[in-house]
């Protein structure tokens, strides 16, 4: 019965090496749908390139929808898996600082890790840019430390919101994830007739 | 010519089926650990480690630092470092099977040169750094797997990361294309 860290059916050291054999599949995926190269990446900005977009929807779909048939099943027990707080205006900041490094960088943190393995010197310097950049706000962290806590709603799930079944919600959101890949599809082809400077 | 850029061209998996993959994954990571992917996080446990070598008394005193030092144990041994260790070797393999480790590379737009795209590579990440700390993840803990568990906050950074990026992506046109 799921999870089963939390639940105690795996303890100890086993933790760790299930972590690594994640991260590598983890790191696997990213790089084999091409996302080890900064201008696949930003190409879901620009129109030429939404391998981005097609990866992330599909992962959010098939999880939520996958999350929801285990719970079904009785496999695992949704009421004891890590929800992400939310504490809606740092979150909200911070997300907006995040889309300026997502340009700029041309890489989210995970990404990056698969840049670097393949040689690309964008990635670690992007890297490198997290590290300083989190030692900043560490070291800053007094300046703005009620702002960090503040806004905060709890652990709480769409569903806890706005009272709509979370079935809803993933279908919903199938929906949207479907229509999407459609539209992008027609949009990459127009955009791509035009670009002569990014191969293909 | 034609053949030359297919010969070029690089061999990545289909994006659905990637996605697909990418999303068993992540019901997989929650059934066995209770929480989803992360990244960030690695990150993040290196400069708490830095600090508290550097400086322990100092890094006791900083309300963040100390809430990721214990006595028992080194801010490393930490479930997303050994996660993110194992996302490098996932993608050095990948990129072995498909032919894509190379010596040191910068790639960039030719509209710029290598130069430029590190400064703002740099700085991007910074930024990303920063940004998902008040965010309490990036695209993978809280965008991905915030919104995999339907978490509000992760809707909320998943929404606002790439609403912003295409807010603002004329401003950059120049760096990518």
């Amino acid at each position: 019965m799921g999870p089963l860290i939390p639940n105690g059916v795996i303890t100890g050291e086993w933790s760790f090496v299930i972590a690594i054999l994640i991260g590598i599949a983890f790191g696997f995926i990213l790089e084999a749908s091409g996302f080890s190269s900064s201008r696949n990446i930003v190409g879901v900005f620009y129109g030429y390139n939404f391998v981005v977009l097609r990866v992330f929807f599909t992962a959010v779909i098939v999880a939520m929808t996958g999350l929801l048939y285990f719970d079904y099943f009785g496999w695992i027990d949704l009421d004891k898996i890590f929800i992400l707080p939310t504490y809606l205006a740092p979150m909200i900041i911070g997300s907006v600082i995040m889309g300026f490094g997502f340009i700029l960088g041309g890489f989210c943190p995970g990404t990056s890790y698969t840049a670097i393995a393949i040689g690309k010197l964008d990635g670690l310097v992007f890297t490198i840019g997290l590290f300083i950049g989190i030692f900043l706000f560490s070291e800053a962290f007094p300046l703005f430390e009620d702002f960090y806590y503040s806004g905060f709603i709890g652990n709480v799930t769409l569903t806890d919101v706005t009272g709509i079944p979370a079935a809803w919600f993933a279908f919903a959101f199938t929906v949207i994830a479907l229509a999407s890949f459609w539209i992008t599809m027609i949009i990459e082809k127009k955009v791509r007739k035009n670009i002569k400077e990014y191969k293909f | 010519m034609k053949k030359e850029r297919l010969h070029k061209s690089p061999h990545y998996i289909n994006p659905y089926l990637g996605g697909v993959l990418l999303g068993l994954l992540v019901v997989l990571t929650v059934y066995i650990t209770g929480r989803g992917l992360g990244a960030s996080g690695a990150v993040k446990s290196a400069v708490v480690t830095t600090a508290d070598v550097i400086s322990p008394a100092v890094a006791k005193e900083n309300p963040y630092y100390n809430r990721f030092i214990s006595d028992d144990h080194s801010p490393m041994y930490n479930w997303l470092v050994f996660e993110s260790l194992g996302i490098f070797f996932g993608g050095l393999l990948s990129g072995i099977i498909f032919g894509r480790v190379k010596k040191f590379s910068v790639e960039h737009s030719p509209k710029v040169t290598s130069k430029t795209r590190l400064i703002v590579a740099l700085l991007g990440g910074m930024l990303f750094g920063i940004g998902s700390q008040f965010g309490r993840g990036c695209t993978s803990g809280a965008a991905l797997s915030g919104s995999a568990t339907f978490s509000l906050g992760g809707v909320i950074v998943m929404l606002l990361i790439f609403g912003t990026g295409y807010a603002i992506a004329w401003m950059f046109k120049k760096l990518w294309i």
